[in-house]
């Protein structure tokens, strides 16, 4: 069984954003990065799938970013994966969805593969798309936000679980598939010490665009972040007080038809 | 020197800080409230590689130096400095002195169970009018045919009772001076040995402090460390990694007490606005996060000269005092900071400001450390004048 994973580093959840100057992106200076935090359920999922499938099964993750992606990179390693393609390129910078998923499918194109496993999004833009690209672009099923993933015995398919409004909906799908994973689905394992002493050894495949056959950045035109802007600053609260509450609601009614206009 | 983590030393300090936020949290009141040692998160630390960090592959070790050690310390002192003692201990003076002064078979016979963590590595040295004063361990070793005879007790020893290798340090021959210790390796099924009283201590509660008896306690000769005669070297000679993990473990306890200090003092109200609005207050953070900072410095300096096999005994001594003051001061600090609910078990600063305390004693007090400092400055000023 061959088993991709899809990682993103991302600036960790706790690191305070701030928007450069130019509004071309955020400051990176003094921001730690991390593998995004659904990628771990995606790798984790990989490993499992490579451990009950055995033989020579193996977990090859794919990474679109900088130079310093590799320690992300190298932390999948560690937790278990067996090698990595890195694509880097300079001219690479904040690229949309369909830029990303374009060059991604050229790269995974060139691997074999049976399952793709990735995070159901990223959690710094958020935009939840490269996999539903990815998946026309290679022309396989996707499953969305799986918190379940059961391979069959002979494992040709799968039976992938998704949490909905009021309960699960399970879905069959032949392989391959790709599917984006959610909170739930696993507890991913730490990047164990003889993992990340054997991690050293393990290959990083890196690729640049010319090496992936692309002559200029792709999709380009299709999206275009055109400003980043600070959050909004928050105005402030109110406390409409009142011995009874339904003078509290009378009043509240009267502030915002008289001062904020609202109703 | 560089300072500089590596990305290996990252990924290392990653994976202790998650561990350590995730499992060792879950259980960490609980297990200090009620004194309980937590043997399943040694399990998973064992599983993880870290009863093994500095030992290498051929004994199930992992390689790792003595600054990976300290970053794991740190993070796990974070959480739970009880936690940390057991695998400071084991690291740092079990696993090491066997590995540097014991036989091949002695290596064999014990390194893979525990650097695996199925023998938890003690170390037994103190006793009632022997610690600081190594040279004065009574504890008596009388060789019989293939076996030694020890008969004596040892004190204060942290996790004895959860032991599966205990090095200690014995008398051999009262008559000879310097060369009239031995270093043993003990385990606890040998006939003669038995816990004796177990200690209610300060702080540090998920780690047991207790009592080791010997009573006709039958040792192989084989199970002697070095050669007879060599426990005074092995006890002076493995002193500089245990101090490094006592100061690893200062950090992480000031740097818990800095956090906390600075989350409550953002919330709480006084006077119409956040006390960390005050100077007062501004002026405790400053110092303390400026303390750290040097610390860390002195630490990590501390174990990159032990890696690279430099002396760098008065490093690790300057690191250990200062780690060691500074982390009560922050304590200390913090606690104020969180005024008269600081000093209810409500919040987490009262069981670091319990901890604490045994930072300036066990390993070498600051008292010995200055010993040390001041005795190596002289050395080098004879030197010089020397020169």
């Amino acid at each position: 069984m061959k088993i991709i994973v899809l990682l993103k580093r991302v600036p960790d959840s706790e690191a305070k954003i701030l928007i450069n100057k130019e509004g071309t992106g955020i400051r990176e200076d003094g921001v730690k990065f991390v593998i995004n935090t659904y990628d771990e359920y995606a790798i984790e999922e990989g490993l499992l799938m490579k451990e009950k499938v055995g033989g020579d099964s193996k977990v090859t993750v794919v990474c679109m970013g900088p130079d310093e992606a590799t320690e992300a990179i190298r932390t999948a390693l560690a937790m278990g994966a067996d090698d990595a393609v890195h694509i880097a390129d300079d001219s690479l910078s904040n690229p949309g969805p369909f830029t990303t998923a374009t060059i991604m499918a050229k790269a995974i194109g060139d691997e074999e593969f049976d399952i793709i496993f990735c995070g159901k999004q990223a959690i710094d833009d958020d935009m939840a798309q490269v996999h539903c690209i990815l998946a026309e672009m290679l022309d396989i099923p996707q499953v969305s936000v799986a918190i379940a993933f059961e391979l069959s015995d002979d494992t040709t398919k799968a039976t992938v679980s998704r949490r909905i409004e009021g309960g699960d909906e399970k879905i069959d799908t032949s392989l391959p598939v790709i599917v984006s994973c959610d909170k739930g689905l696993n507890d991913p394992r730490y990047a164990s010490l003889p993992g990340i002493m054997k991690a050293k050894k393990k290959e990083i495949r890196k690729k640049s665009l010319a090496d992936l056959g692309f002559s200029e950045i792709p999709g380009g035109g299709r999206s275009r972040i055109l400003k980043w802007l600070p959050l909004p600053k928050g105005g402030e609260c109110r406390m409409v007080e009142a011995e009874e509450t339904p003078d509290a609601v009378r009043e509240l009614v009267r502030l915002l038809r008289e001062e904020a206009k609202v109703i | 020197m560089c300072i500089e983590l590596t990305e290996e030393e990252r990924m290392i300090q990653k994976t202790a800080r998650d561990f350590a936020r995730k499992d060792i949290a879950a259980v960490v009141e609980e297990s200090n409230r009620n004194g309980v040692f937590q043997d399943d998160i040694y399990r998973k630390l064992s599983e993880l590689g870290f009863m093994g960090m500095t030992m290498p592959e051929e004994y199930g070790g992992v390689g790792f130096g003595n600054l990976c050690l300290v970053l794991a310390l740190e993070e796990i002192s974070r959480v739970c400095p009880s936690t940390a003692i057991a695998v400071s201990v084991h690291n740092s003076l079990t696993n090491h002195i066997i590995f540097r002064w014991g036989s091949g078979d002695l290596k064999k016979k014990y390194l893979p169970r525990m650097t695996s963590g199925e023998a938890i590595g003690v170390y037994a040295l103190t006793e009632p009018n022997a610690g600081s004063d190594v040279a004065a361990v009574r504890m008596s070793a009388v060789r019989d045919g293939n076996e030694y005879v020890l008969n004596g007790s040892k004190i204060l020893i942290s996790t004895g009772d959860k032991a599966g290798v205990i090095i200690v340090i014995a008398c051999t021959d009262p008559e000879k001076r310097t060369r009239h210790l031995t270093a043993f390796a003990v385990e606890p099924d040998f006939p003669g040995f038995s816990i004796g009283k177990i200690e209610h201590k300060m702080g540090m509660k998920a780690s047991t402090t207790v009592e080791l008896v010997f009573e006709d306690c039958r040792v192989p000769a084989s199970n002697v460390i070095g050669k007879e005669g060599r426990g005074m070297q092995i006890a002076l000679g493995s002193l500089d990694g245990g101090r490094i993990g006592i100061a690893a473990q200062s950090l992480g306890i000031a740097q818990t007490a800095l956090d906390e200090a600075v989350l409550f003092a953002r919330e709480r109200q006084q006077f119409g606005k956040r006390i960390v609005d005050f100077q007062a207050t501004r002026w405790k953070i400053a110092d303390m996060a400026t303390n750290i900072e040097a610390a860390r410095l002195l630490v990590y300096r501390a174990a990159r000269l032990r890696d690279a096999g430099r002396a760098c005994s008065k490093e690790v001594s300057m690191a250990k005092l200062f780690a060691s003051r500074i982390a009560n001061e922050a304590v200390y600090d913090a606690l104020q900071i969180h005024g008269g609910v600081g000093y209810t078990e409500e919040f987490k600063i009262e069981r670091f400001f319990r901890d604490a305390r045994v930072l300036e004693i066990y390993e070498g007090t600051s008292e010995i450390q200055r010993i040390v400092i001041s005795k190596k400055i002289l050395e080098e000023y004879e030197q010089m004048y020397l020169a």
